[in-house]
């Protein structure tokens, strides 16, 4: 139950943590932001591994797995290569 | 590997995430941070995969393999203009991420060895504490349930707007009923999370909870279409950052939560902004319809004999003799893939002592900061970008305004006409300038439905044809005057 309790603490101190930073990120940035953020979102990816690559579980679980890294995978590399590609034309100037 | 070392990597991995958003709070630092972020990503994911439970690689490599390899591709092959889809696509795969997860961690409990479709739907002997001693199995189960929920929304609600930026589907069409049908979705996907934490044990469930929420996503997203594909971009954005973090609750796990939180927040402030910027409520966009409202306004009775139509050549005369001009462009830019037009038109006035400047409507495009990203791309300085807020002002001394491809977020109805269904949205007040200039294929109304009287007025010049081709057309002209 402890642990519980400190999980919901840090979720939400976690979420004012997130108005105070994005609130200070300028309109121009708002497409990277989303890109980018969503790159960290593929933090999911840590759950997935978890789910794919244990051996006593059944076949169901590894295949729902391996669709979780697939997902998971494709958020990340596209997402901080496409936030990249983005942001590396805001610096040229 | 020791759970202490691995939370303190985690911890790490969280404080560069933190970082990594911090500098994309300036242009400056913004690739270095996201530099930082993916350094968090990378430790993160190395050190669970030095975790002792994790056994049989192949389906981690396979799915490593072709998740990258689509990730990489689409990121080095999409076009800035289809950035939109681009992010719809990634929300959408962090909601099936989270659903995927939340299914798996269920049936892993469950440990059904199931071969047919038919051996889920058998009931299974589960103990009272299969997902953990009371309070906390409760929470496991709440947590798995509104994950699933959340990610498959998430899910097939960004496939649609996939589809709708990329053409693919057309018509805003909802189920009938609207959001009465919608609603019946939600309270049919909330019965089910109910009945998962009075008996976990009958998969079928979860099976109906995932059909309901995929089908709640998909009439979500259905109706919605054209200037609030922003709200809808951002708010989708949010949930998939919602689900993940949930899916840290389901797994204990720490770096799940801040990550997910600080995703959910972001998306959500970035609706809050796209909301206040068409002066209409969350659930107006969800589930409204703009032009419903307000008395009917006839388009011929504020157009007729009213609207001066100019070439692009008598346009280049009148920049010749302007001191400050401000670019309003809008998603007809992007559709005309005129940015580098528009960019070498400016480096033309510039090398005359113009003063050039770009008004940046909030929800210009399709999703927040469309416009910005689309003339970065034609390597214009981001410092020339300038908010609707900041440029207002200046529109009084500015002697050319030149709106391209953009409509209702120049309509002054919203300012003065009450009653009318923008009335009230914030808007450049690009008609208080000296001279306007319209490129637009036709008199054709916006997303609105709206005529815009700025199109009438004595001082706008209607120029008419395809965005990129007028504007070359003046750089040329302007060029050999």
């Amino acid at each position: 139950m402890e642990i519980l309790i400190l999980l919901l603490a840090l979720f939400v101190l976690s979420l004012f943590l997130g108005v105070e930073l994005i609130v200070k990120v300028p309109p121009t940035l708002h497409t990277p932001l989303m890109s980018g953020t969503n790159a960290v979102s593929g933090i999911t990816l840590v759950g997935a591994l978890l789910a794919a690559g244990s051996d006593t579980s059944p076949m169901l679980v590894n295949v729902l797995g391996f669709l979780a890294v697939t997902f998971a995978t494709i958020n990340v590399i596209g997402g901080y290569l496409v936030t990249n590609r983005m942001l590396s034309m805001f610096k040229r100037k | 590997m020791s759970p202490l070392i691995v939370n303190l990597v985690y911890l790490v991995a969280g404080i560069l995430f933190i970082l990594g958003i911090k500098g994309l709070t300036k242009p400056s630092t913004a690739v270095r941070g996201n530099l930082l972020s993916a350094t968090g990503m990378l430790i993160a994911v190395v050190i669970t995969l030095l975790n002792s439970e994790i056994v049989n690689f192949s389906y981690i490599i396979a799915g490593v393999l072709f998740g990258g390899a689509v990730g990489a591709f689409m990121a080095l092959r999409i076009q800035m203009t289809s950035m939109p889809q681009m992010v719809a696509l990634l929300n959408g795969f962090g909601g099936g991420a989270s659903l995927t997860i939340a299914s798996a961690e269920y049936f892993s409990v469950l440990n059904i060895d199931a071969h047919l479709f038919a051996d889920l739907l058998e009931p299974v002997a589960l103990g009272a504490d299969a997902f953990g001693l009371g309070a906390v199995g409760q929470v496991t189960l709440i947590s798995i349930g509104l994950t699933i929920l959340i990610g498959a929304v998430t899910l097939t609600g960004s496939l649609v707007a996939f589809a709708k930026l990329q053409g693919l589907i057309k018509r805003n069409v909802g189920l009938p009923g609207g959001p009465l049908g919608n609603a019946l979705l939600l309270i049919g996907a909330l019965t089910a999370l109910v009945c998962i934490l009075i008996n976990p044990s009958q998969a079928v469930t979860i099976l109906a909870l995932v059909a309901l929420a995929l089908l709640l996503g998909l009439f979500l997203v259905l109706p919605i279409g054209g200037a609030d594909m922003p709200v809808v971009i951002a708010l989708l954005n949010s949930y998939s950052g919602l689900a993940a973090a949930l899916a840290g609750f389901i797994l204990g796990n720490t770096v799940l939560i801040v990550a997910g939180s600080l995703v959910g927040t972001s998306g959500l402030i970035l609706t809050k902004i796209m909301c206040v910027a068409m002066n209409r409520s969350l659930g107006n966009v969800l589930f409204g319809k703009m032009a419903a409202a307000g008395e009917v306004v006839d388009a011929d009775e504020i157009y007729a004999g009213k609207v001066t139509s100019a070439q692009p050549d008598e346009v280049a005369m009148m920049l010749e003799v302007a001191k400050r001009v401000v670019i309003v462009p809008g998603y007809g830019m992007a559709m005309a893939q005129a940015q580098h037009a528009v960019r070498e038109l400016a480096d033309s006035m510039e090398s005359r002592g113009i003063e050039v400047e770009y008004g940046i409507h909030p929800v210009a495009g399709r999703m927040p900061g469309h416009m910005n990203v689309l003339l970065a791309e034609a390597e214009v300085p981001y410092d020339k970008l300038v908010e609707m807020d900041c440029i207002n002002p200046t529109f009084e001394d500015t002697d050319v305004v030149i709106v391209i491809g953009a409509n209702d977020v120049t309509n002054p109805m919203a300012r003065e006409a009450e009653g009318s269904p923008i009335y009230g949205m914030p808007i450049l007040n690009v008609d208080k300038a000296k001279n306007v200039v319209v490129i637009k294929r036709s008199l054709s109304p916006g997303f609105a439905g709206l005529p815009n009287p700025l199109f009438a007025m004595d001082h706008t010049l209607m120029v008419y044809g395809d965005g990129k081709k007028a504007v070359v057309e003046m750089t040329t002209a302007l060029n050999h005057s």
